[in-house]
């Protein structure tokens, strides 16, 4: 059945495509079909390429007919949000100010993963240029979670998440600059994996928040993250806040370290706003790592409270002036009415960007405006430091960090109007980006009206082999990530 | 009331670095419209910025040679601002933390003759700071196009304190800081190409005062010329508007070299807020005192310093100096040529320099670089005229063939037989002969018309058909016309 095989692991179709059991043609054709079936319920995509993913399809299985096929990720379809960078594709961001715009380069990722072979399907939708936990903020559709089309698939990467729910990919990629990444996969019960700031280049990723936005996978599985991850990572000469440092066998890891592990659980991610139904999940989590002989400590985040006023500081800040180049002169959106050269950018930028990138672009430009730099910027940036110190004291008495993944399950598309609700959503995953740490999402069951929960681990400093091990190791032993929708 | 003038000056100087400051694509001047882009320059989504190490070490070394201290760690700033020839709508630059602080730029000022060494002095220097040029705009009848080839040029601008005090001395420093850019290859600071742009803030203030009056900026000074013309202009102006009983209004000027006049460009009210934060796409920088050293150690030597040296070292005139010194590769080519030569002769090296080399390389429209006379053939042609074994005049001769074919002196001389030949003996009886032949003007030089002398010379010589040095036919006729 077609169905199985879009909804398999990279790990299974690496050895079924290795046997010669199916081509990467076939794999592709159902990944095709099966996504022409679904995507006008889940509007998971911006754009798709058929043609263009048969034909890398077709390279594939040339290479594999003469014996050199380059890995378990030749001939897979992957799917990249629509904010990084693919030569000849277009890149939208989301955004109607990229609506005509085609990359004329590859992103280091997609040139990455064009290097494994990987066949690169569709790009997926998202919040306007990553700005947003929804996906609503998209100019062009709201993705609908595969598990209840009433329901958003989280966001910023909503696309990448919910196409993967629906079997429409293998696996993706996504962008995380406070949660985009994991929040969406706890809404859409798959893997999601924010890696450590710099260990993915992120060059032609369009950037949100340089110091915060960090590429990462989204996965059916663990191991699949961790073969997603390993083709990714490595330092990149061509982003300079990339950081040099050997590449492990991130997949060979997870059989090889096998704990028990030190597991700290922050006691400011459990009070008020956690939904009893996540947090029962969690707790049964919890229970699940001890029973493994894991050691769980009650640990303190005490800036905890600060996380979002200083997220929403420094990564508006950054918005502002990142945001500034679509401004009507060259690629961009420019407005049919503009008579002068302020004209372009007023209007242009007037038409181009949505609400909520609006809103971010003048907060961030008053934010570092003369008079309030100190005030805001400046100390956002004190505070984030102590932020950062709070996971370091942690890790020196636990080895990673397990929380909620969100507040709470999926919520229905409209439901949260007001901006700051919608930022709440973020409250457990924004200090992992402002701390520049890895964490990642992990399938751990279902609410009672059939919502996926996600458990989040959060590790150490390019210590990413032992976060996914850990994780790993809760996901090896449960089936949920097994779980299909019902579309 | 007589006031005096308080000048500051902001220098920006390209960087003659092979790529661009934060990508690879090269650097240049005229070429074609939008072809020295790639997605970094152009801003494209998801571009990032790598710096370019080169450009660093030039700014470094620019800060070792004018005194600068130089920072131990630096960041880069973004300054925000939007204009259609900045293609990300910010520019990448340094704030508050630039690389070089301090420092100062020596000049001389022009003295009473040209043969004169003028009055030194020390211009201090705020900072100099790295940053990314934009792209320009030309423009049209109805619209206005863009041209990146520009933007991303890596640019240094060197900020000095204010303490200029007229046109002349903004002259002088600008001169001194484009010699010194370069003989360190930092720059080639041509003004037409856009490669040294300098923009001069002005104000004056009555004698005596302590307290800094209102400055106006004077942009758009395309030439060293402007800058000291456009600077007396503004002093001028300025000056007219107080003793009217008017007051200086902050504004920036441009100033028209061609007229000799300036016209408002914009009031302080339009000042941008640039929102400068640090780029979170770029590292800081920390400069250790190997890189620092390193850099110190590919510096030349400062060209006042190297002035000083030839004067001492080589006894040579202040005139002299200031043809070799202003050009570095004139002076290593006088240097070789003098290591080449005994010692004594640097002098008359230094004239075969500049009054033979530089007319024959001026006449045949050529570089030192093209010259096929080596440094050694300076030498030796000086050995050979200080032996006696040719005269100045046909050491010219021989010079030309040399400069022609690149034979060497020595050469030239065998091959046409022009040295070697004027024994005593021969000299003394041509000497004879001449006197012989000329009662007249032996009458007149016993007698003591000491010019007399020269009337016997012209026979000598032609007698040894030019090879005679004139230093001995000069002296054998003094004795013979003593003995009688």
């Amino acid at each position: 059945m077609a169905d199985d095989l879009t909804f398999s692991t990279i790990a299974q179709l690496a050895d079924r495509l290795a046997a010669r059991d199916i081509s990467a043609r076939e794999l592709t054709q159902a990944t095709i079909d099966h996504t022409s079936a679904v995507e006008n319920k889940v509007k998971a995509f911006n754009s798709l390429n058929p043609e263009d993913a048969l034909a890398q399809a077709d390279a594939s299985d040339a290479r594999r007919a003469v014996g050199q096929a380059l890995g378990p990720l030749d001939g897979v379809p992957i799917s990249l949000k629509d904010v990084i960078a693919v030569k000849d594709q277009p890149l939208t961001a989301g955004s109607k100010m990229l609506e005509n715009y085609v990359s004329p380069y590859d992103a280091t990722v997609a040139s990455k993963l064009k290097q494994d072979g990987a066949v690169l399907w569709g790009r997926t939708n998202l919040d306007e240029f990553a700005m947003g936990s929804s996906t609503e903020n998209s100019a062009f559709a709201t993705t609908r979670n595969p598990y209840d089309l009433e329901r958003v698939p989280g966001g910023s990467s909503g696309g990448s998440a919910a196409a993967l729910a629906a079997g429409q990919s293998i696996a993706t990629l996504g962008s995380d600059t406070g949660g985009s990444i994991r929040q969406p996969a706890a809404f859409c019960n798959v893997v999601g994996l924010k890696p450590t700031y710099g260990l993915v280049s992120r060059f032609g990723l369009a950037a949100f928040a340089s110091s915060l936005d960090q590429i990462g996978p989204f996965a059916r599985t663990v191991e699949d993250a961790a073969i997603m991850l390993g083709a990714i990572a490595g330092h990149d000469p061509r982003d300079s806040t990339s950081y040099k440092t050997d590449i492990p066998g991130y997949r060979a890891a997870l059989a090889e370290k096998k704990g028990p592990w030190k597991l700290g659980i922050p006691k400011e991610y459990f009070g008020d706003g956690l939904d009893p139904e996540v947090g029962a999940a969690i707790e049964t989590a919890i229970a699940f790592y001890r029973d493994q002989g894991c050691e769980v400590r009650e640990v303190s985040l005490p800036h905890t409270e600060h996380c979002l006023s200083v997220y929403y500081i420094i990564a508006t800040a950054e918005a502002s002036s990142n945001l500034a180049r679509y401004d009507g002169v060259r690629y961009t959106h420019r407005s049919a009415d503009a008579k002068d050269v302020l004209d372009v950018y007023y209007k242009s930028r007037e038409e181009g960007f949505g609400p909520e990138v609006k809103r971010r672009v003048i907060l961030g430009t008053y934010v570092l405006s003369s008079g309030y730099y100190d005030a805001y910027y400046l100390r956002a940036q004190k505070v984030r430091t102590l932020i950062r110190q709070d996971f370091l004291n942690a890790y020196e008495s636990v080895d990673a960090i397990l929380t909620p993944t969100s507040p709470t399950p999926a919520f229905k598309a409209g439901e949260k109007a007001d901006p700051l609700s919608m930022y709440l959503s973020d409250i457990y995953t924004i200090g992992v980006n402002l701390a520049g740490l890895p964490g990642i999402s992990v399938p751990a069951g279902f609410s009672s009206a059939g919502l996926p929960i996600g458990l989040q681990l959060i590790g150490q400093p390019y210590q990413e082999a032992d976060l996914l091990a850990i994780a790993h190791a809760y996901d090896s032993a449960h089936d949920w990530s097994a779980q299909r929708p019902s579309l | 009331m007589n006031y005096e003038a308080v000048i500051g000056l902001e220098v920006h100087v390209q960087v003659k670095t092979a790529s661009k400051i934060f990508t690879r694509v090269g650097q240049g001047y005229g070429h074609a419209e939008n072809t020295l882009t790639d997605p970094v320059v152009l801003a494209l989504p998801g571009a990032l910025p790598v710096m370019n190490k080169a450009a660093l070490d030039a700014v470094i070394k620019a800060g070792l040679m004018l005194h600068c201290d130089i920072a131990e760690v630096c960041k880069w700033d973004r300054k925000n601002y939007f204009y259609p020839d900045s293609p990300k709508n910010y520019q990448i630059s340094q704030y508050d933390q630039p690389i070089c602080n301090g420092g100062y730029v020596e000049i001389e000022l022009p003295a009473s003759s040209r043969n004169v060494m003028g009055e030194h002095k020390q211009i201090p220097l705020t900072r100099i700071h790295l940053e990314e040029d934009v792209g320009k705009l030309n423009h049209g009848a109805h619209d206005s196009l863009v041209d990146y080839n520009r933007a991303g040029t890596p640019l240094m601008e060197i900020v000095s304190e204010p303490a200029i005090q007229s046109g002349e001395e903004a002259y002088a420093y600008l001169t001194a800081l484009r010699t010194m850019m370069v003989y360190a290859g930092i720059s080639d600071c041509d003004m037409e190409k856009g490669q040294m742009r300098c923009d001069a803030n002005i104000s004056i203030r009555p004698v005596g005062q302590t307290e800094l009056g209102t400055k106006v900026e004077l942009k758009n000074l395309n030439s060293i010329s402007y800058v000291r013309d456009g600077i007396q202009h503004e002093i001028k102006r300025q000056i007219a508007v107080v003793q009217k009983g008017g007051t200086i209004v902050q504004e920036t000027r441009d100033f028209d070299g061609i007229a000799g006049t300036s016209q408002s460009l914009r009031s302080k009210e339009e000042a941008h807020d640039y929102r400068y934060f640090p780029d979170p796409d770029l590292m800081p920088v920390r400069v250790d005192d190997t890189w620092k050293q390193r850099l110190a150690d590919e510096c030349p030597e400062r060209p006042f310093d190297k002035q000083r040296r030839f004067m001492a070292d080589y006894n040579l005139p202040y005139t002299a100096t200031s043809v070799l010194v202003p050009d570095l590769a004139l002076s290593d080519y006088f240097e070789a040529a003098v290591a080449a030569s005994d010692k004594g002769q640097a002098k008359q090296v230094a004239n075969w320099v500049i009054n033979d080399l530089l007319r024959e390389l001026g006449a045949a429209g050529q570089d030192l670089a093209d010259t096929r006379v080596t440094p050694a053939h300076i030498a030796e042609i000086v050995k050979l005229v200080d032996a006696g074994a040719i005269n100045s005049n046909i050491a010219r001769e021989v010079f030309a063939e040399t400069f022609a074919s690149g034979e060497s002196p020595a050469a030239v001389v065998n091959r046409k037989g022009l040295g070697g030949e004027t024994n005593a003996d021969e000299l003394e009886q041509w000497c004879r002969d001449a006197i012989a032949g000329n009662d007249k003007a032996r009458e007149q030089f016993i007698g003591g018309k000491e010019s007399a002398i020269n009337a016997f010379k012209g026979p000598v010589m032609k007698a040894s058909r030019g090879k005679a040095n004139p230093k001995l036919v000069d002296e054998t006729l003094r004795r013979l016309l003593a003995e009688g």
